[in-house]
């Protein structure tokens, strides 16, 4: 039988979002001779960077100093991320900012043509660019756009991967899954970059999209790579209850307040600063997220937030910033709003909770986004080098998609030039993951998808939300160890081989129990409280024992094992947070 | 009291069957705050975990939940049940592109066109970034601002009865993007998109109906790009003809 030819690549890219598409494009200018291909399970304009919303950070004006934005990054960080990794972010951050001017992001602009920034929590200095409130989708799409520009960047559009190839100690490429038919594929690469995204969508509530499942975490996992720093997770404190949209951070850069029941901003009985009539920057409604969803929850617990049919929640307040500038700065809010909560910003108040919104942890790299396996990258929120430690500060994260995904591809370029032919070994393996996904659709399970997902969800917001003890994480790890076992016998209704979603939802649910079990087990050991880890039987940060990152290696049938790395310091030793007051650089 | 419900009929179609689609009725729960998107998951997680579509963000911005709902081009995700009570609610793949399965429809036509228009910054020289950014004024953004403002949903190439007819034609949503780069300041390939869009299956084709910018979830008005395209296409033309007469 006349096989059809095994597609080989030099870099294969797993997820076509910001950091994808970035790192496709300096593979692509490392070398334009490189075989390049992007695969994902949507088309990239689908991807989740489509809905960052606030902005991208960089230092550009003259007030401002790479200093500065260290600084606020690692002070936000609670110390937790490698400093080394932020000095390069930092550095690199403007010219990568640039680039994207260059290739046609729409920035919003000071009267005189040049790029305008806006002020955002926990950074002093207004050093925030913005395309208006839609920052994310601009950037998204003008990478894809640009993208397309380099017609040697061969794209898997709808092509769902379910094992990394591991042979002679390297990745060798994936198995992916086509969508639209259901063929089930290898596809070679000499180096692969995982840049999926988060896996958010563990939570019950969360601004994530469907998307966010954590497909990359957990094939790194799987094939041993350590996952670091997983209990760190970022509770952003402004969704829309019920649907869990995000409200952008901006809208507080902007002047907006946050208000308990009785119309009292609540956060200066917080040690967050004291209230004035303009926004002050790191004070107030612009501390860092973690201190500001703490606060709700203390405010919650003190009776002074309101309680609706989702849960409790408080009142951010933009009225009197007026019709004008909430339709020039931010109109996706408004729209948002409007169309999902049936509210008006200009004249009503809108109902905000805190919402899990980002993982600071992730696929364990080096500073240039190498993991501990060869061939394979992460960067992104898949990754965590570290910048973003304990807590990230908001509009990082855009511009962590465009430093890191550069270096990615780059580092992968470079890693593919050296490779020989990938090894012929790697066919028992696919040969093995046909049966092993042929066997799921086979329908003889017993166990609901949806009743699996929703136990995970309940226990994960019981034991792992913002305030968490020994008590409730041993309860949740129990729980997760178990669902872990069901999981096996989960029912596949769907027999179809075109665009069967249900398959794909199960395997996207064994996906985030991967990330369920490692976030647990890495709380579960921290016994200290650090930025957005607040364990309630060990209130106190505790530099000596947890000044360190947790890697989370994956034991089948068990338990996560834990080890830890210690965090590199280089010119700002650990200090005490401190918002809401003047403060200058350590 | 038993809970207040709504039916939804969803038009089912599996290729493997070989069989003709066909409408499929399920009862969903009518809550004031659910949308179709809603009901759809609903569907999928406790009623029939065959029913395809593709959704991402619920917040309007990925693009990838359009779907005929009653015969109109909407984004589930932003289409409330409540507006469309007592029912029943029609739920189709999008008009005119051929259909995967269920609500799944072929979109590399239109991806395809995405890219046939250059979207992306043509300059004859690049421009060092130790040059810093380009300036552009906050009246030079506006000018091509809503043309950015695309998520690629593809509801105008559902409401355009040009495309239905001629699949051919570029389309809205892509004729608006090369003038979202034509307009933009920093961009010189004007010309170049131009020779690729003014002829029959570009900016001429459209008969400014209309439809487009009625069913454009995101105020992208892409007839009015079309005809702007068309104002300076036809320019064009009257130089090259002055020119040769001058000649």
């Amino acid at each position: 039988m006349a096989q059809e030819e095994i597609p080989q690549y030099d870099v294969l890219i797993v997820g076509g979002g910001g950091a994808g598409l970035r790192a496709a494009i300096a593979a692509y200018e490392t070398d334009p001779s490189l075989k390049i291909a992007v695969i994902s399970k949507v088309y990239p304009m689908r991807s989740h960077t489509v809905s960052a919303e606030g902005g991208a950070a960089a230092v550009i004006k003259p007030d401002d100093s790479l200093d500065d934005h260290c600084y606020d990054t690692i002070s936000g960080a609670d110390w937790m991320c490698d400093q080394d990794a932020v000095e390069s972010f930092v550095n690199e951050a403007p010219n990568e900012l640039l680039q994207l001017e260059h290739w046609g992001c729409p920035w919003s602009r000071e009267a005189d043509g040049s790029v305008a920034v806006r002020p955002f929590g926990g950074m002093k200095i207004k050093r925030t660019w913005y395309a208006s409130d839609k920052t994310g989708f601009h950037m998204l799409h003008t990478l894809f756009q640009t993208s397309l520009k380099y017609d040697p960047i061969k794209r898997y559009d709808e092509w769902f991967v379910t094992k990394l190839l591991v042979e002679d100690g390297r990745c060798q490429g994936v198995v992916a899954i086509e969508l639209a038919t259901g063929r089930v594929e290898s596809i070679l690469a000499k180096s692969v970059i995982l840049t999926t995204g988060g896996c958010g969508k563990i939570f019950p509530f969360t601004t994530n999209a469907n998307i966010k499942n954590g497909d990359g975490m957990s094939l790194a996992y799987r094939a041993g790579i350590p996952l670091k720093d997983m209990e760190f997770i970022q509770y952003h404190p402004t969704g829309l209850p019920f649907t869990g949209i995000l409200i952008t951070e901006a809208s507080r850069a902007e002047g907006g307040l946050l208000l308990n029941k009785d119309g009292y901003r609540y956060l200066q009985d917080y040690d967050l600063g004291k209230p004035e009539a303009k926004p002050v920057l790191r004070s107030m409604e612009l501390g860092p997220r973690d201190r500001l969803s703490q606060a709700f929850v203390k405010e919650q617990e003190k009776g002074g937030t309101m309680e609706g049919e989702y849960g409790h929640y408080v009142h951010l307040d933009l009225r009197h910033l007026g019709e004008k500038v909430i339709d020039s700065k931010l109109p996706f809010v408004r729209e948002l709003c409007a169309k999902y909560e049936n509210i008006d910003p200009v004249t009503d108040l809108i109902p905000v909770r805190p919402v899990v919104h980002y993982m600071m942890g992730g696929i364990s790299t080096d500073i240039n986004a190498a993991t501990s396996l060869a061939g394979v990258y992460s960067a992104g929120e898949a990754a965590c080098v570290s910048i973003n430690g304990a807590n990230r500060l908001g509009s990082n994260s855009l511009t962590e998609i465009l430093v890191f995904g550069a270096r990615a591809g780059k580092a992968a370029a470079a890693f593919a030039l050296e490779q020989g032919e990938t090894s012929s070994g790697v066919q028992a393996q696919v040969d093995d993951e046909r049966a092993r996904l042929t066997k799921l659709m086979s329908g003889e399970g017993t166990e609901s998808i949806a009743g699996l997902r929703k136990e995970m969800h309940d226990t994960m917001e019981e034991g792992a939300g913002i305030y968490r003890t020994k008590d409730s994480l041993a309860a949740s790890g129990e729980k997760i160890r178990e669902l872990q076992e069901r999981v096996v016998n989960m029912k596949v209704t769907d027999a179809s081989h075109t665009f069967n979603t249900e398959l794909t939802a199960a395997i996207e649910l064994t996906y985030m129990l991967d990330g369920a079990e490692a976030i647990i087990a890495s709380a579960l050991l921290r016994n200290e409280s650090r930025g957005s880890h607040q364990r309630s039987d060990f209130p106190d940060r505790d530099d000596d024992d947890f000044l360190q990152h947790s890697l989370a290696y994956r034991q089948p049938g068990e338990s996560p094992k834990i080890e830890y790395q210690p965090v590199t310091i280089t010119r700002w030793p650990p200090g005490k947070r401190e918002y809401g007051q003047q403060k200058g650089s350590a | 009291m038993a809970e207040e419900t709504i039916t939804i009929e969803v038009l089912r179609y599996l290729p493997e069957d070989g069989a003709e689609p066909v409408l499929q009725e399920y009862e969903v729960p009518l809550r004031a705050d659910w949308v179709v998107l809603d009901a759809l998951n609903h569907i999928k997680d406790h009623i029939d975990g065959t029913l395809s579509y593709r959704w991402s963000c619920r917040m309007g911005v990925c693009g990838s939940c359009g779907m005929m709902v009653n015969g109109e081009p909407v984004l589930t995700c932003a289409a409330f049940l409540t507006k469309f009570a007592p029912g029943p609610i029609r739920v189709e793949p999008l008009d005119h592109f051929p259909v995967v399965r269920d609500l799944v429809v072929e979109m590399t036509d239109f991806v395809d066109k995405i890219k046939h228009v250059k979207p992306w910054v043509i300059r004859e020289e690049e421009k060092p970034l130790e040059e810093g950014e380009f300036k552009q004024t906050p009246a030079e953004l506006s000018d091509f601002k809503a043309y950015t403002m695309c998520i690629n949903c593809m509801l105008c190439y559902s409401a355009c009865p040009v495309y239905g007819l001629e699949p051919g034609f570029t389309g809205p949503a892509a004729l608006a993007l090369a003038q979202r780069y034509n307009l933009d300041n920093r961009d010189e390939g004007n010309d170049e998109r131009m020779e690729l869009l003014s002829n029959d299956e570009g900016i001429w084709s459209c008969t400014m109906v209309g439809e487009c910018s009625e069913a454009c979830p995101k105020g992208v008005d892409p007839a009015g790009a079309i005809q702007r395209y068309k104002l300076a296409g036809a320019a064009d033309w009257w130089k090259s003809l002055i020119m040769k007469k001058g000649r």
